[in-house]
């Protein structure tokens, strides 16, 4: 058997990888995992393999899951010829604007909204203003059907989770953990800093899509006064 | 109340179409079976689809199915049958699709009471299987008539057992699945006692058979095939050959979500944090007590802790048949086999 030359990639995470670009991994006999340097190029290469199996160019596919720095390809035939291929791909970056934001209107009255006025240097009143301001994208979604890591809080808005997290975080949630926003489809647990609530449906299983936020979808907050 | 018989006359329904000739028997015994044995709620079987009314749920019973692939992008989990060769093997016993629904028992079995005679199998962990409180066939179609009560006993080995009903339980499926994700709550609840779960048209003949494959406990335990990566290199020499020479055991804290184990732990090389990364079927994750954790049919899509390693899909039904205190050895590999 000769050697896999994904595996003889796996090296561990201190090695230094100075070699840019994409870096597969193998997981298992069906799988890749694909490592890239930051959400942005995890971003770009999920619109590329999107792009790829639309154009029917991508060998078939069962998963493609997108993470903080990864994307996980899953149900492949032939994971190693993969691997080979995808080390030569030229990986546009994102387009800034490629579709309609989906807008969700906010009411900021968050449980943690003064702290993170706080954490911000702001006043309360100042988070709604800063944060329906900005423009977000869906990184990448887990934790619950529908929950989407939403990015673009710029690095001096990042906060760090609650200490203690919430047993119960009310459906509709809007919080805020470290480079992240969400909004939580359903009541749960949660540990992220609430700065307010929306009413908009996050997750509906007989709806079609199920779920509003997907992988690569722009979203605006709007104050919902 | 009317009798349980009239929804086979009903014009349209699927029942009367042809090529249904698995149910031989079917319109004698439905006619014969007086209605005071009907359960549930008054009339409810005589104008709708043939049901199931749960006598005893047991600990943990699912409606399970081959799971609904394709949406962990949006964390939504494969979840379906831990078993999936007993599974699609009770299908088959009853005339199924592989992928109609069954209900997947833990531990004590479950009871159920037909509103129409049905031919229903269980395989999985065996058990004793009565009707009517009269021992039958485990492993085997069995004819269950209208109104009475079949009760899948106790597993004698193994945890999980499957019992299918020809034309499958029929609740409405979500994402294109009727399994119970109990961990992103998908899927119909667990069985509770008086719970009425709709069945389906039967599809076909059920199959003749004079014996069925079952592996039973391994001799010695559990040993689980292990492809390292993706981040083996996470872990020190010393923890990859704790994982391949450790004795472990399975924890009794183990679900559906994962095989837990207990035993040595297994030493990060690096305490770092790693980013939430996309996890398949299989992935042995190893969190920060050193414990590795084999990832089940109702596991995260994305996790923070590092995999080891990946066990292949075709070795975890054996995995979901290990009862806590089985001794599992871990068999790492560099290579991906052959085919897995």
């Amino acid at each position: 058997m000769t050697a896999d030359r994904a595996d003889a990639r796996s090296g561990p995470p201190q090695e230094p990888s100075a070699a840019p670009g994409l870096r597969p991994l193998r997981v298992g006999p069906h799988a890749l995992l694909v490592e890239v340097a930051d959400t942005g190029e995890a971003q770009a290469l999920h619109a590329e393999l999107l792009r790829r199996r639309a154009a029917g160019t991508l060998p078939p596919v069962t998963e493609i899951v997108p993470a903080a720095r990864t994307v996980l390809l899953d149900g492949l035939a032939d994971p190693r010829a993969l691997a080979a291929d995808i080390v030569h791909w030229d990986v546009p970056p994102l387009a800034a604007a490629d579709s309609q934001p989906v807008v969700l209107p906010v009411r900021y009255d968050g449980a943690d909204l003064a702290e993170v006025a706080a954490l911000w240097g702001v006043a309360e009143e100042e988070v709604a203003r800063l944060h329906s301001g900005l423009e977000f994208r869906v990184a990448f979604c887990g934790f619950a059907p529908g929950f989407g890591y939403l990015t673009g809080l710029p690095e001096h808005l990042h906060v760090p989770r609650r200490a203690t997290p919430r047993t119960a975080v009310p459906a509709g949630a809007v919080g805020l953990a470290g480079p992240y926003t969400g909004v939580y489809p359903r009541s749960s647990p949660g540990g992220w800093q609430l700065i307010g609530r929306t009413d908009a449906v996050l997750w509906d299983a007989a709806r079609e899509p199920a779920a509003l936020l997907a992988p690569g979808t722009r979203v605006r907050f709007e104050v919902d006064a | 109340m009317t009798g349980t018989g009239t929804d086979g006359r009903t014009p349209g329904t699927e029942r009367q179409r042809p090529g249904t000739d698995g149910r031989v028997s079917r319109t004698d015994s439905r006619t014969t079976e007086t209605d005071n044995r009907a359960p549930g709620p008054a009339g409810r079987a005589a104008c709708g689809a043939p049901f199931l009314a749960v006598v005893r749920p047991g600990a943990l019973t699912t409606v399970q199915d081959l799971g609904r692939p394709g949406h962990a992008h949006l964390g939504v989990g494969r979840s379906g049958a831990l078993d999936r060769p007993a599974h699609a093997l009770a299908n088959r016993l009853v005339g199924n699709p592989a992928g109609h629904a069954t209900l997947e028992t833990t531990v004590d079995g479950c009871a159920v009471r037909t509103t129409a005679a049905v031919t229903a199998a269980v395989t999985g962990a065996p058990c004793p299987v009565r009707v009517d409180g009269r021992p039958v066939a485990w492993g085997a179609p069995v004819r269950v008539p209208a109104g009475a009560v079949l009760d899948v006993g106790r597993a004698a080995l193994g945890l999980r057992s499957y019992v299918a009903f020809g034309g499958g339980i029929a609740v409405p499926p979500v994402l294109g699945s009727r399994s119970r994700d109990l961990l992103s709550g998908l899927g119909p609840e667990p069985l509770s006692a008086g719970a009425e779960l709709p069945l389906g048209a039967p599809c076909g003949p059920s199959a003749g058979v004079d014996a069925v494959p079952w592996a039973g406990p391994p001799a010695g335990g559990l040993v689980l095939p292990v492809v390292l990566g993706p981040r083996d290199g996470w872990f020190t020499p010393a923890a990859l050959r704790t994982l391949a020479r450790g004795d472990f055991r399975v924890a009794g804290a183990s679900n559906r979500i994962g095989l837990r184990t207990e035993g040595p732990a297994l030493e990060r090389a690096t305490e770092g944090e790693l980013p939430s990364e996309g996890m398949v079927l299989g992935a042995v994750q190893v969190p920060p007590d050193g414990r590795p954790v084999v990832f089940l049919a109702d596991h995260p899509t994305t996790g923070g802790y590092p995999v080891v390693g990946v066990v292949p899909e075709a070795e975890l039904a054996a995995a979901a048949q290990a009862v806590p205190g089985t001794p599992v050895r871990f068999a790492p590999a560099r290579f991906v086999p052959a085919r897995g």
